[in-house]
């Protein structure tokens, strides 16, 4: 009998030598960006021509950083296969069992595979928001409209946010994923939240508007702003209350997956 | 020595008990055959045995401790339950690594069981291609990575081919005799003769028979002979007279029971009787096992 034991160290190991000997998160990464950026070209391509028609109070409103990061809407999306997949490709294989014989503290193991797909996913969101804000910083300076520094006030507060935005999208849907266990449903959910519910929310009750100031793609996304938002003065508080729904939702899955059988 | 401990195993699944009360042991340096129906529970107990179910009811410890408990799990226990289990994206090399990794195991045991279970040549291609018996051999593969004590497989040989079903089997006699625990599950009767030293049987979750499989054959019902004559009829009066049971066979043949093949011979020697043909023969496994869970199936099929 070995005097050894295993520790939470090599259950990361383990759950980082999974993500990345897989072609599909590196595809998902190479989508991430090609989307990304594709959309900032897209977004920021008639940026000349739409500044110039615009009347002055737009012009007093314009905010060449916000523009720049639009692409988060897509990205978000992406970023959350991302997420979901880490957990629901091992349901759908059986792999999950395998997983859980090596590493049976389940607690652990969600752990690892939240903590490794946490550090990829701030690494990607970072990165393609940076490249996002300089691309589109550059195009708009090639047409002439007014465009902004990373020095500027707020902007680096707006693209830092933003990346981080990206990563607590990655976050929930790993929660989504261990709660669903089936990719559909989980990325179908993720849907529902970040474009179908923003959609909707002039039919939802009152009390349910207060909600929103805190939703992905409505509140919490005030932080890509730099221009002030009398409705978002405090635009990280905004974002705070997403992760700490991101944070129930992890913790119903840590719950669950604790208790299930698979 | 005993490796696994099973005691007063309960499972259920709403109103559904799939393990019922059931208790036996798993000794080093043998392999033990978990045998039952499909549907009789063995899938269900080798899943509480790894944690992956809880018990309703009963406590499984392996060498003492639970299995969640185990300080380093794939050097006391290897299993495989579904070969299937393996993400078809990652390469057979890399499926081994993540797994060894979440042990702290070295390296060079990837290569070792890579070139145990003759995988080497494959070992840098996604398990995606794999056939049915590659995926099985990769599967054993992972349950040897730690070299284990204990080892666990559920139905390894289905769907394979002869070859690979006779590399299963001579590879469990091989760990069985290192003096490792090998608890195999199957609803083949007949397989597990060949394999396994000793015999659970369950049935609709319950404990039917735990016995050695020679006992086992033993003890299953006596020979019948199957008697070939011209005058059949005749001749069964003559049989029943003695004693014996007799019950129309295959093509007019007689099938007795309760009387040896060389009394038989005597009886038509003395009454001037032709034998075309005289048989003894020894209850098949697959009779005696039929025999024994006929009460547990969970699903009869209707004989016309």
């Amino acid at each position: 009998m070995s005097a050894r034991t295993v520790f939470f160290g090599n259950a990361l190991h383990a759950e980082w030598v999974k993500l990345r000997s897989l072609r599909s998160t590196w595809y998902t990464l190479a989508c991430l960006f090609g989307v990304g950026l594709g959309i900032t070209i897209l977004a920021t391509g008639r940026a000349g021509e739409v500044y110039g028609s615009a009347s002055a109070a737009e012009r007093l409103a314009w905010d060449p950083t916000e523009r720049s990061l639009t692409a988060y809407l897509v990205a978000q999306l992406v970023i959350g296969v991302l997420g979901t997949l880490v957990v629901t490709s091992e349901y759908a294989t059986g792999l999950v069992r395998t997983s859980l014989a090596v590493t049976p503290r389940r607690h652990r193991l969600l752990a690892a595979k939240v903590v490794v797909a946490t550090g990829v996913a701030v690494v990607a969101g970072q990165v393609l928001m940076f490249a996002t804000f300089l691309l589109g910083q550059s195009l708009f300076a090639a047409q002439n409209v007014p465009h902004a520094r990373l020095g500027d006030p707020g902007v680096l507060s707006a693209v830092v946010g933003g990346g981080l935005y990206l990563a607590a999208i990655a976050l929930l849907a790993i929660g989504l994923g261990t709660i669903m266990r089936a990719t559909a449903g989980a990325l179908t959910t993720l849907v529902g939240i970040v474009f179908l519910v923003p959609a909707l929310a002039g039919l939802f009750p009152s009390w349910f508007q207060g909600l929103l100031d805190f939703w992905p793609t409505q509140g919490a996304a005030a932080v890509f702003a730099t221009v002030p938002n009398p409705d978002h003065p405090h635009p990280w508080l905004n974002l705070g209350g997403m992760c700490l729904g991101v944070g129930i939702v992890l913790a119903a899955a840590f719950v669950v997956f604790h208790r299930r059988d698979v | 020595m005993t490796m696994i401990d099973v005691r007063g195993l309960t499972k259920r699944y709403g109103l559904d008990t799939v393990v019922d009360d059931l208790s036996f042991t798993v000794e080093a340096g043998q392999v033990t055959g978990f045998l039952g129906p499909n549907g009789a529970g063995k899938s269900t107990t080798m899943k509480v045995i790894l944690g992956l179910a809880s018990p309703t009811a009963g406590s499984v410890t392996i060498g003492g401790r639970r299995y969640r408990d185990l300080p380093v799990p794939l050097e006391e226990v290897g299993a495989l339950l579904d070969a299937g289990a393996v993400h078809g994206g990652r390469k057979a090399r890399d499926h081994l690594l993540a797994l060894a990794a979440g042990n702290g195991l070295p390296r060079r045991r990837v290569d070792e069981v890579l070139a145990r279970t003759g995988l080497e040549s494959v070992a840098h291609k996604r398990a995606g291609g794999f056939s049915l018996g590659m995926r099985q051999r990769l599967g054993i593969a992972a349950a040897l990575l730690g070299d284990p004590r204990v080892l666990i497989f559920d139905e390894p040989v289905n769907g394979l081919d002869p070859e690979g079903i006779r590399w299963i089997r001579d590879f469990m006699r091989s760990l069985a005799a290192e003096g490792r625990a090998v608890l195999v599950s199957s609803h083949l009767m007949n397989e597990m003769a060949q394999t396994a030293d000793h015999l659970v049987v369950i049935g609709r979750g319950r404990l039917i028979a735990d016995t050695g499989v020679a006992e086992f054959l033993r003890g299953r019902g006596e020979g019948t002979v199957l008697v070939r004559t011209p005058e059949p009829a005749e001749f069964a009066l003559r049989l029943t007279a003695t004693g014996a049971a007799v019950r129309e066979g295959p093509g007019s043949a007689l099938v007795v029971s309760g009387l040896a093949s060389e009394e038989i011979g005597k009886l038509a020697a003395y009454h001037g009787t032709v034998l075309s043909e005289l048989t003894p023969q020894r209850p098949s496994l697959e009779d005696a096992f039929m025999e024994l869970t006929k009460d547990s199936v969970e699903y009869q099929g209707v004989t016309a």
